[in-house]
């Protein structure tokens, strides 16, 4: 099997990943599944990072470096994700994102 | 170009790839917000065998240790907030499914269109012997500025989780207008405005 196949095959699985998180964060409504979808894409970003690295640069450190910042996006996303999950259940007693669409601007 | 990886390793790939994009749908398909995170954990450990086949063994043990803690706390956090988390009713919280849905889709076609046109180059460079030694000069060296901005990322992500965790805003500590001389703090000596 070529190298160019093995690549398209995995970032077609990465771009599978994407398009499920995708669908995930735009149509859930409660905070934490919204954050459930985001992961998801990031998770294809880390895939497609992994196999650009492998097959088109394993000489160059760049993707690798790409794929430890997607990570700590990772953290940092669901860090934020559950402080503001948190403090909105405190002020309002809310866990859906459409109880807070007063907050849109 | 032939590619390098083994039969095996091209058979893994491919296994853990179908795993990890079933597991991706099942998030959103299943009932109970646990099995959920469950099966988000089961795909990031699928990405992370394949990252394990294409040699990035450090970032593929990151992404395997990093995420299952991270889903153990989803699970709690999951469990806390929803309504839901035993599934022991059928239920779906979604709102404007058929455009996400189009979206989704959308994006995934137009991915695949330029993953399967684009002529991708091949590629003649050497592979290096260690690639976590790779990784780890080039944050230590040359990528030095990526690392500090990360750095002074996740601080700033400690001190606004931490804002963001405590009761008491400014409001309770200078009134409802913000006019008070001093903070109305349990322990004085607060910083002012």
């Amino acid at each position: 099997m070529t190298a160019e196949l093995v690549l398209q095959i995995v970032l077609t699985v990465a771009a599978g990943l994407v398009g499920v998180g995708l669908f995930g964060a735009l149509s859930q409504q409660t905070i934490v599944m919204v954050m459930m979808g985001l992961e998801l894409v990031l998770n294809g970003v880390l895939l497609a990072g992994g196999a650009a690295w492998y097959f088109l640069a394993p000489e160059l450190p760049d993707t690798q470096v790409l794929v430890v910042v997607a990570l700590v996006v990772m953290a940092v996303e669901m860090a934020m994700g559950f402080a503001v999950t948190v403090a909105f259940y405190r002020a309002r007693q809310l866990d859906m994102i459409d109880m807070a669409s007063d907050l849109r601007g | 170009m032939l590619s390098d990886l083994s039969g095996w390793a091209i058979a893994a790939v491919a296994a853990l790839g179908v795993l990890s994009v079933a597991a991706g749908v099942a998030v959103f398909v299943v009932d109970s917000m646990a099995r959920a995170t469950f099966a988000l954990l089961a795909s990031f450990l699928a990405v992370a065998g394949i990252l394990l086949a294409l040699d990035l063994v450090y970032l593929a043990v990151v992404t395997a240790l990093m995420m299952t803690i991270e889903m153990a706390i989803m699970a709690v956090f999951m469990i806390m907030f929803m309504m839901n988390p035993a599934g022991l009713m059928p239920m779906t919280m979604v709102h404007n499914a058929k455009g996400s849905a189009v979206t989704g889709a959308g994006a995934f076609v137009v991915l695949v269109v330029g993953i399967w046109t684009i002529d991708w180059p091949t590629r003649d460079a050497s592979r290096p012997a260690d690639s976590t030694r790779q990784l780890g000069e080039a944050i230590m060296g040359s990528h030095m500025l990526v690392m500090l901005v990360i750095g002074i990322g996740l601080f700033t992500t400690i001190l606004a989780g931490t804002v963001l965790a405590t009761s008491r805003g400014r409001y309770d500590r200078f009134g409802a207008d913000l006019t008070a001389k001093r903070p109305d703090d349990p322990v004085p000596g607060g910083l002012p405005r």
